[in-house]
C-alpha cells in the first residue's frame, strides 16, 4: 500500500482476539484528517518487531493548520465562554469514555509499546482515569486573589489559561502520559497540540476519538502522530504557541528549550533520571528489596524516575544483593505482554533494546561485576541485569539507561550516602529505606531530587506533583502543582480614587 | 405503619417513598414508634406520614455514624472519597424528575424551581465531590533540625439540621462538604419538608456509601434537633433556620461537649436601587429578589430602597411587574409562586401584614390570602414604612417587601446597616465607583450588584452579624468540616 492510499481509518485485531476500528488520521479540528504532504510513518510493535500499521505523520504545515485550529477554538466562545463547571463536566465525561474503553486503551498500549497487559489495565488505563477525574475537580477552583493594598485601590489577580499549548509525549506510558498532559492544560481552559512518540501513536489517536464523543468542541483538543526532529521542533519552535510541555530524553529537552526560545514561549519539561534507592542498615531489607525491584523493573525499567542506582550499606550490601537477585529471579516473569503471567515485556523498539544491550557491555568492560542478566530470552527482551561493584565514574552509573538494569554499589557512612547520592546531573527521583524518623526526613530533605520515597519507590499519585530537579526537568507535573503550568497570573489594579 | 407508601403526585409520577429513619445504610422505625404528619401546603391535605426521630432515634444514628468514622471510612482514600459524592451527583440527575416531583408535592414550590433546585443539589455534591483529594495542609519552616507540617483532618461525627425552604439544595449543601473533608453525618430534615431528603438517602445507598456514613432522620427541633445539638458524640453542628433557633444551637454546643457550631440564620437584606440602574432590569432583580420562593429565602432583599429621583416611577412599574406574578398549584407550568409551606408560616406572614397595617405602613399591593384553600399569600409590598417598625427589623419570611426611598450613599449606607442581620444586600447601579464603595460599606456577607439572589455552588455564602457563623459553599464550607493539626517533629533541633 503505497503512502498515498493509506486510509483514514482501519479495523485492527489485536494478539489478544480485541478488535477495533483505530483512527490513523492526524486529529485536528475534532476531524482525523490526512498529513499535508501525505507522509506517514510505520508502528511497530516490539513484540514481534511486526509493523501495526502506518499512520498519518504530521509534519511542520501540519503542525500550522492544528495550531490554527487550537487558537481558534482559544478564542471561540465555544470554549472560552464555557462556565469552568461546563470543562470539568467535559473532563469527567472523557474519564468515563476512557473506562468504557478500557479494553481496547489497554490492548493498544501493550500491542504498540510492549507492556504488560495486566499492567495496562490495571495501571495505566486506571492512572489515566483517574487523572483525567482529577484535573476535572480542579476546573472550577482555580481561583485569583483579592489583595489588600489598602483602600486606594482593588487589587486583584486573575489566573488565566495560557493559551495555545503544544504537548510532546513519550512512549513509555502512551496514554497516561496524554492524560496528565491533557487534564491540567483543559481543566484550566487551554488548548492543546499533542503530539505522541512516534513509537506508540496509536492509544492517543483513539482517545481522541473519545475527546470528540466527550463533546469538547473542535480544535480544543488536537493530537497528531509524528517524529520528533519534524513535528516535535514544529511545534516546540511555533510562534502560535504559547506553552510546550515535553516529556522525553534530557538531549531532546534542551533542544526544545533552544527552539522554545525564538518566541519565549512558556516551558515545562520532564526529562530523564538516574534515581538512587539508598539502603541504610536499620532497613527492613525485605521490603527494599521488594520496592527497589518495582523501582527499577517495573515497565522493563522505561520510567523516568526508576531507581536505577542502588546505593546500599556495607553492613546489609552482601545480604541486600542475594535476596535482590533471589527475589527478581523468582518474581520477574519475561515474556510475551498479552500473557497475563507476564511481569515484565519487552523494550519499546529493538533500537531501544540496542541502546541497553551496550550499556551491559559498557558495564562489563568498565569493571562493574555482572551478577544477573544482561541476556535476551526473545525479541527486544532483556532479562532483569544486576551489577554490583558500580563505581560513581563509571558511564552506568551517571548515565539513564532506560532498561531493567540496575547498578548497585556500597556506602558507609549517611553523609557519603547524600553525596554521592547527589552526585548526578539529574535529580528526579530517589528512595530511601531506614526505621529512623530523623534520619529519614534529614535524608530526604537534603537529598537533590524532585521526589523522594521513603521506605518505598516509585510510588507515584496524581494529587502529588511529580518533576526533577537539576537536568531532570523544568516544572511539576500532577496535583495541584501542575496548574501553575498552564495559567498566568494577571494582576488588575482597580484605582479607587487616586487622582493625580 | 409500613416503611414505604405508594404514591402517585399529579403530574403522574408513581413511586415509592420511604417513611422511616435511614440510619446505618437501611430504613427503620423509629424506636417508639413515633410518627407525624406531613402537610400538602397547597391543598392542606395529609400526604402520609414519616417516622419522627426521638432522642433514642438520635443515638443509634450517632453510634452508626461513629462506627463507620472509627471503622470503615476512615479507610476510604480522599479520591473514593470524591467518587462517591460524583456517583451520588449522576444519580440526583437521573432521578430528576421524581425529586423534583417529591419537592414541590412537600414543600409546594413549582416545578420549575424544585427541578433547578435539583441541578443545583447534584452541582453543589459533584463541586464537593471534586474538592475531596484536594485538601491540604501546609509544612512550615521554622528552624533547622524539625520538620513541621499540617493536616487538616475531619471533625468527626457531624450533626447536621436543614431548613424547609430549599429542602434538597440545602441537603446537598451540608452533605457536600462534610462528606468530602471525611466526615459522618446524621442530618434531620425540617419537620414540614422530610420527604425528598428520604428520597434522596435512597441514593446515598445506590450511590455505595458504606453504611452509617450518611444518617438521614425526619423530627422536630425540639426534640431530634435539640438531641442533637446537645449530643455528648456530635463533634460539630450545622444549621440553617431562624436566628432563635440558632441561639438555641449555640447554647445546647456550649452547654454539653463544645461541639463545633456553624450557623446560617435569618436576614433582612436590603436591595439598593440607584438614579442611574438600568431601571427595567432593577425592577425584575427587586421582583425576584423577595419573591422568589414565596419570600421564603433567608437572603431576600424585603427591603428595597430607591434613590428619590426615581422612586415614584419605580413604584409604578413594580406595581405592575407584581400584579403579573401568577399564584397556583406548583404543578402547573404556569406558576410562580406557590404557596406558603405550612399553616404557622402563613399565621405568622399575616401577622406581620396586620402588624405592618397598625403600626402605619401603607399596602401597595398585595396584603391578603389568595384564594380558600392552600397557603397561599399574594405577593405584598408596604411603603410609608419607617426603620423602626417590626415589619422593618424582623424577617418575614414571605412574599412581603417594604419599599422606601434614599438620598445618597451616605444616607442609604446607614439605613441599609440599620439591622441586627448581615446576611446579604444588593446595589443597582452603572456607576462603579457607586457599586464598589457602597459594597464596600455594606456590613453583608454576600454583595450583589446589578443581580439579586444569585448564590453559585463556588461562591462562600454566609452572614455578618446575627446573620450567622460561618460560611457555606465554595472552598470556604471545607473550614466548617475540618480542624487543623499541627505536626512538629524534633529532629535533634529542640532542647
Amino acid at each position: 500500500m503505497s503512502e498515498q492510499e493509506l486510509p483514514l481509518f482501519t479495523e485492527l485485531t489485536a494478539p489478544n482476539g480485541v478488535k477495533w476500528n483505530q483512527p490513523l488520521g492526524l486529529f485536528i479540528n475534532n476531524e482525523f484528517v490526512k498529513s499535508k504532504p501525505g507522509e506517514t510513518l510505520s508502528t511497530v510493535s516490539p513484540i514481534d518487531d511486526k509493523e501495526i500499521t502506518r499512520v498519518y505523520a504530521a509534519d511542520s504545515t501540519d503542525v500550522d493548520e492544528a495550531v490554527k485550529a487550537a487558537r481558534a477554538a482559544f478564542e471561540n466562545p465555544e470554549w472560552s465562554d464555557l462556565a469552568p463547571t461546563d470543562r470539568g463536566a467535559l473532563l469527567y465525561k472523557l474519564a468515563d469514555l476512557v473506562e468504557k474503553n478500557l479494553t481496547v486503551l489497554s490492548t493498544l498500549d501493550t500491542w504498540d509499546a510492549g507492556k504488560p497487559i495486566t499492567v495496562t489495565k490495571t495501571e495505566d488505563c486506571v492512572e489515566s482515569i483517574n487523572t483525567l477525574r482529577y484535573y476535572a475537580g480542579w476546573a472550577d477552583k482555580v481561583t485569583g486573589k483579592t489583595i489588600d493594598v489598602g483602600p486606594s485601590k482593588l487589587v486583584y489577580t486573575l489566573h488565566q489559561p495560557i493559551g495555545v499549548c503544544g504537548q510532546i509525549i513519550p512512549w513509555n506510558y502512551p496514554l497516561m502520559m496524554a492524560a496528565w498532559k491533557l487534564g491540567p492544560a483543559l481543566a484550566t481552559g487551554n488548548t492543546v497540540v499533542l503530539k505522541s512518540a512516534e513509537q506508540s501513536p496509536l492509544s492517543a489517536l483513539f482517545l481522541a476519538q473519545l475527546v470528540k464523543e466527550a463533546g469538547f468542541p473542535a480544535g480544543v483538543v488536537n493530537i497528531v502522530s509524528g517524529f520528533g526532529k519534524t513535528a516535535g521542533a514544529a511545534i516546540a519552535s511555533h510562534e502560535g504557541i504559547d506553552k510546550v510541555a515535553f516529556t522525553g530524553s534530557t538531549f531532546t529537552g534542551r533542544a526544545v528549550m533552544k527552539a522554545a526560545s525564538v518566541n519565549l514561549k512558556n516551558i515545562t519539561i520532564e526529562t530523564g533520571g538516574k534515581s538512587p534507592l539508598v539502603i541504610f542498615d536499620d532497613a527492613d531489607i525485605e521490603q527494599a528489596v521488594k520496592w527497589a525491584h518495582i523501582g527499577i523493573m517495573s515497565n522493563s525499567g522505561q520510567v523516568c524516575c526508576a531507581t536505577s542506582r542502588i546505593l546500599a550499606h556495607e553492613s546489609i550490601y552482601d545480604e541486600f544483593i542475594q535476596k535482590f537477585i533471589d527475589y527478581t529471579t523468582k518474581t520477574s516473569v519475561v515474556g510475551d505482554p498479552f500473557d497475563e503471567d507476564t511481569s515484565h515485556g519487552p523494550q519499546v523498539s529493538k533500537l531501544q533494546f540496542e541502546r541497553v544491550m551496550e550499556y551491559v557491555e559498557r558495564g562489563k568492560a568498565e569493571g562493574a561485576k555482572l551478577l544477573l542478566g544482561g541476556t535476551t530470552p526473545g525479541t527486544n527482551l532483556i532479562s532483569p541485569t544486576v551489577f554490583a561493584d558500580v563505581e560513581d565514574h563509571h558511564t552506568i552509573s551517571q548515565e539513564e539507561v532506560f532498561g531493567p538494569f540496575v547498578a548497585i554499589t556500597k556506602f558507609k557512612t549517611q553523609e557519603e550516602a547524600i553525596k554521592r547520592a547527589n552526585k548526578s546531573s539529574y535529580g528526579l527521583g530517589a528512595a530511601v529505606f531506614t526505621k529512623d524518623i530523623t534520619r529519614a526526613h534529614v535524608v530526604a530533605a537534603k537529598i537533590e531530587s524532585g521526589m523522594v520515597w521513603i521506605n518505598s519507590s516509585n510510588d507515584s499519585h496524581f494529587a502529588v506533583p511529580f518533576g526533577g530537579v537539576k537536568q531532570s526537568g523544568i516544572g511539576r507535573e500532577c496535583g495541584e502543582y501542575a496548574l501553575a503550568n498552564y495559567t498566568n497570573a494577571k494582576a488588575v489594579h482597580l484605582n479607587l480614587g487616586t487622582m493625580l | 405503619m409500613s416503611l414505604t407508601k405508594h404514591i402517585e403526585l399529579p403530574n403522574g409520577v408513581r413511586y415509592s417513598q420511604p417513611l422511616g429513619l435511614y440510619i446505618n445504610g437501611e430504613f427503620v422505625k423509629s424506636i417508639e414508634g413515633k410518627t407525624f404528619e406531613v402537610i400538602n401546603p397547597t391543598d392542606e391535605s395529609v400526604i402520609c406520614s414519616v417516622y419522627e426521630a426521638t432522642e433514642k432515634d438520635v443515638d443509634i444514628a450517632v453510634k452508626a455514624a461513629r462506627d463507620s468514622f472509627d471503622g470503615e471510612w476512615s479507610t476510604v482514600t480522599p479520591a473514593a472519597r470524591g467518587k462517591l459524592l460524583n456517583n451520588l451527583a449522576n444519580l440526583f440527575e437521573e432521578n430528576r424528575t421524581l425529586l423534583s416531583s417529591v419537592e414541590s408535592l412537600d414543600n409546594g414550590k413549582s416545578l420549575t424551581y424544585s427541578a433547578l433546585d435539583v441541578n443545583g443539589a447534584a452541582s453543589c455534591l459533584r463541586y464537593y465531590g471534586g474538592w475531596a483529594d484536594k485538601v491540604h495542609g501546609k509544612v512550615i519552616d521554622t528552624q533547622p533540625g524539625t520538620f513541621n507540617f499540617t493536616k487538616l483532618e475531619p471533625i468527626g461525627v457531624c450533626g447536621q439540621i436543614i431548613p424547609w425552604n430549599f429542602p434538597l439544595l440545602m441537603w446537598a449543601w451540608k452533605i457536600g462538604p462534610a462528606i468530602a473533608t471525611g466526615n459522618v453525618v446524621v442530618l434531620k430534615s425540617a419537620e414540614q419538608t422530610p420527604l425528598s431528603a428520604l428520597v434522596a438517602a435512597e441514593l446515598v445507598s445506590k450511590a455505595g456509601f458504606p453504611k452509617g456514613v450518611v444518617n438521614i432522620i425526619s423530627g422536630f427541633g425540639k426534640v431530634a434537633g435539640a438531641a442533637i445539638s446537645n449530643h455528648m458524640g456530635v463533634d460539630k453542628v450545622a444549621f440553617t433556620g431562624s436566628t432563635l433557633v440558632g441561639r438555641t444551637i449555640l447554647k445546647a454546643a456550649a452547654n454539653s461537649n463544645l461541639k463545633k457550631v456553624t450557623l446560617e440564620l435569618g436576614g433582612k437584606s436590603p436591595n439598593i436601587i440607584f438614579n442611574d440602574a438600568d431601571l427595567d432590569k432593577a425592577i425584575e432583580w427587586a421582583n425576584m429578589g423577595i419573591f422568589f420562593n414565596h419570600g421564603q429565602c433567608c437572603c431576600a432583599g424585603s427591603r428595597i430602597y430607591v434613590q428619590e429621583d426615581i422612586y415614584e416611577t419605580f413604584v409604578e412599574k413594580f406595581k405592575a411587574r407584581i400584579s403579573a406574578i401568577r399564584l397556583g398549584d406548583p404543578f402547573h407550568d404556569e406558576t410562580y409562586q406557590g404557596p406558603q409551606v405550612s399553616q404557622l408560616q402563613f399565621d405568622r406572614i399575616m401577622g406581620y401584614i396586620e402588624h405592618g397595617k397598625k403600626e402605619g405602613a401603607i399596602v401597595l399591593c398585595g396584603g391578603k390570602r389568595y384564594g380558600s384553600k392552600g397557603y397561599f399569600i399574594e405577593p405584598t409590598i408596604f411603603s410609608n414604612v419607617k426603620t423602626d417598625m417590626k415589619i422593618m427589623q424582623e424577617e418575614i419570611f414571605g412574599p412581603v417587601a417594604s419599599i422606601a426611598k434614599f438620598k445618597d450613599v451616605d444616607d442609604i449606607v446607614a439605613i441599609g446597616n440599620a439591622t441586627s442581620y448581615g446576611l446579604a444586600a444588593a446595589v443597582h447601579t452603572n456607576d462603579l465607583n457607586t457599586a464598589l464603595n457602597v459594597s464596600n460599606r455594606l456590613k453583608a456577607g454576600t454583595c450583589w450588584v446589578n443581580c439579586y439572589n444569585m448564590l453559585s455552588t463556588a461562591l462562600p455564602f454566609g452572614g455578618f452579624k446575627e446573620s450567622g457563623v460561618g460560611r457555606e459553599l465554595g472552598k470556604a464550607a471545607l473550614a466548617n468540616y475540618t480542624q487543623v493539626k499541627t505536626v512538629q517533629i524534633n529532629m535533634g533541633g529542640l532542647g
